[in-house]
């Protein structure tokens, strides 16, 4: 008789499931996975040491390359740290905003992972009415910040500058012409905050849409349901925070428990999972991303009630205004020893953790009294998730193994960092 | 965490473990400093305890304390002249392989950081275990408790060299596969040692010393004069009159 043997396979880094550089080495009996060994680290660029080597306000731009999709949560966590360990608090007007940039970006991260993760399991058309909205969120974080994705927008102490009163239009390109352009300049008309109004009272609609093609589509359910099923104590026990713990039935939400920001003035629910399967945790990201509205609306309207400052008025740690620098000569020292030594952060340790669209992203940071971090530790949601994957996907088909990446929101700059 | 939520904590710590840990608060973080020996029935009753429940594993983290307070500028003394204008010192970011810092001096170097968190009390603590021995630095590793420090134990072993005494699969994660050293280190080099190019000759991928020179572009500097303190304080009323 034929002896029949487990086979080792390479899935990645080139697969277009793997979402990015994830290589997996999958021990296979026939279709079934007998073990899963992820090798991760391909995109590893030593962020945390970087960090150590420059001034604390160099480093906020890596933080939006950790998680590449949800790039001012990340700020958040860091420049949070620093104020914490500081001492110092943002202005309340800049707690608005980055609580609204916070539910921006998680928006901007379901809409990439629903897109995603729908084309991973064959549904091709998601992807493409995701990333329509993306691209309207995307513009606000252009506006505001002149990048779309690396905005750098968060500083200790508030935020770079105050939301742009005019929202920027598209001209009359081959790309851009006639009823089209039109349309797409309609919301523009106004403030930021006035297209933000717009957006909001359209969006809703949307998840709707993203929803008439996937909740009840028998092959995606086919695909989901059943699969990949966490038990919450096993969450817990892995470090699971965000969907991944919420999808398992445990209500565990830092905006509620500890909030931070403005979200202590917020309305909003959190949803949470029955099963802890793959269908459960899409349930619960959908409905987060309308929740998110619900806040960024709430947002929206106090910010347009409440004028005032987004940045401390402390110039040790936040630069002058530019008017003042031609004529005041302390403004122009505090301008030059802000941009060439930076601020010295007193002696201590803190955490500072967000509820990143991912899960709990935390910064832990060390320091020595010195203008640089003597220490910075970035925990990253995915890599926690990933570490699960062996235990997960034991036993189950290897298409369901793209199901798993696919729910466990991987992005490799935060994983490998 | 308010006040109140982490308090007790700090009494319960004291009355379940007595001088097994070395229990500290600031800004309502909880810290507490354990030796190797007492960790692995120290995190077993702060999962297991109704009072602690620690339920969720945060993370693990290596520090390399080597250089901690050490400046490069002086910046409190001035001579006739003013203040210095030359850098010394020894940040990674200045110096190659060859040329790292051997001795060290510093006891104590390592310690590996542990981050948990009780969805029940919503609660965190951290703790600290230092390394007794710098040049074989062993922590014992808690994968038995919670599965989630497997990978974080593993990237602490990458990057610090700290070993987790019954880790079931210690392996690097994050670095190169075949990589020398443990980058994180403060006596590692910023540029490293290695650069990897496509040899069009060879019709493969080379490894070759680091061709870069070190440098630094911002002094390391810790001010402590009694202007900035009060500047911070001025800073701070008129933040509040505002």
């Amino acid at each position: 008789m034929q002896e029949i043997r487990n086979y080792t396979m390479n899935f990645g880094p080139q697969h277009p499931a793997a979402h990015g550089v994830l290589r997996l080495v999958l021990e296979m009996d026939g279709e079934t996975v007998v073990r899963a060994d992820p090798h991760v680290g391909l995109l590893h660029r030593g962020t945390e040491k970087l960090a150590e080597s420059k001034p604390f306000n160099q480093s906020i731009g890596y933080m939006d390359r950790l998680d590449y999709v949800s790039m001012m949560c990340n700020e958040h966590a860091y420049v949070g740290a620093i104020e914490n360990l500081m001492g110092i608090e943002a202005p309340v007007r800049a707690q608005y905003i980055r609580t609204m940039f916070d539910e921006i970006t998680r928006i901007l991260n379901h809409l990439m992972w629903v897109g995603s993760n729908a084309l991973d399991l064959g549904a091709m058309a998601v992807f493409l009415y995701a990333f329509r909205e993306r691209e309207e969120l995307m513009d606000c974080y252009e506006a505001v910040s002149g990048a779309r994705m690396h905005a750098t927008y968060y500083r200790p102490g508030g935020v770079y500058r105050d939301l742009p009163t005019q929202m920027p239009q598209y001209r009359e390109s081959p790309w851009h012409k006639g009823a089209d352009l039109k349309r797409i300049n309609a919301w523009r008309e106004g403030s930021m905050l006035d297209y933000l109004d717009a957006f909001t009272d359209d969006f809703p609609e949307r998840v709707a849409e993203y929803e008439s093609l996937l909740t009840d589509n028998r092959i995606w359910k086919q695909r989901t349901v059943g699969i990949g099923v966490i038990s919450p104590e096993k969450a817990q026990a892995w470090g699971m925070t965000g969907a991944m713990l919420r999808g398992s039935g445990i209500a565990w939400d830092l905006r509620k428990k500890q909030p931070y920001a403005s979200y202590a003035e917020m309305d909003f629910d959190i949803p949470v999972g029955v099963n802890g399967d793959c269908y459960d945790r899409y349930l619960v990201r959908m409905e987060e991303m309308r929740q998110s509205n619900r806040i960024i609306k709430q947002c929206v309207k106090w910010l347009r009630a409440n004028p005032g400052p987004v940045m401390v008025q402390n110039f040790k740690v936040a630069p002058p205004s530019r008017a003042d620098m031609k004529e005041d000569m302390e403004a122009l020292i505090h301008h030059f020893k802000l941009f060439t030594e930076g601020y010295g952060v007193p002696a201590g340790e803190t955490y500072k953790a967000v509820e990143a669209p991912k899960g709990e992203f935390g910064c832990y940071l060390v320091s020595d009294g010195a203008n640089k971090p003597f220490r910075v530790h970035l925990r990253a949601p995915g890599f926690a998730h990933l570490s699960s994957m062996d235990a997960v996907v034991r036993g189950h088909m290897l298409a369901d193994v793209v199901a798993m990446i696919g729910t466990y929101d991987l992005v490799f700059g935060e994983v490998d960092r | 965490m308010s006040e109140n939520l982490q308090t007790p904590l700090v009494g319960r710590l004291a009355a379940r473990f007595g001088d097994t840990l070395r229990v500290t608060v600031v800004r309502n973080e909880v810290t507490a400093e354990v030796a190797a020996g007492d960790l692995l029935a120290v995190a077993k009753a702060l999962r297991d305890e109704a009072e602690f429940r620690f339920s969720v594993y945060i993370d693990t983290c290596g520090v390399d304390y080597l250089g901690y307070g050490q400046t490069e500028w002086d910046t409190d003394t001035a001579q006739g002249e003013g203040f210095s204008r030359g850098v010394e010192g020894q940040a990674m970011g200045r110096f190659n392989w060859a040329e790292r810092p051997r001795e060290t001096g510093q006891p104590r170097r390592f310690a590996a950081v542990v981050h948990l968190l009780s969805i029940e009390h919503n609660r965190r603590i951290r703790l600290r275990i230092f390394c007794e021995d710098d040049m074989l630095p062993v922590v014992p590793s808690l994968t038995g408790i919670w599965p989630g420090a497997d990978w974080f134990e593993r990237e602490t072993f990458d990057l610090y060299g700290i070993i987790f005494e019954g880790h079931p699969d210690l392996r690097r994660i994050l670095t190169d596969y075949g990589f020398v050293g443990h980058p994180f280190r403060k006596d590692f080099p910023l540029i490293g040692n290695v650069e990897v190019r496509y040899d069009p000759e060879q019709k493969r991928v080379i490894y070759e010393p680091v061709s870069i020179e070190p440098r630094v572009l911002v002094p390391r500097t810790i001010r402590n004069d009694a202007d900035l303190d009060q500047a911070r304080a001025e800073a701070a009323d008129r933040w509040r009159e505002n």
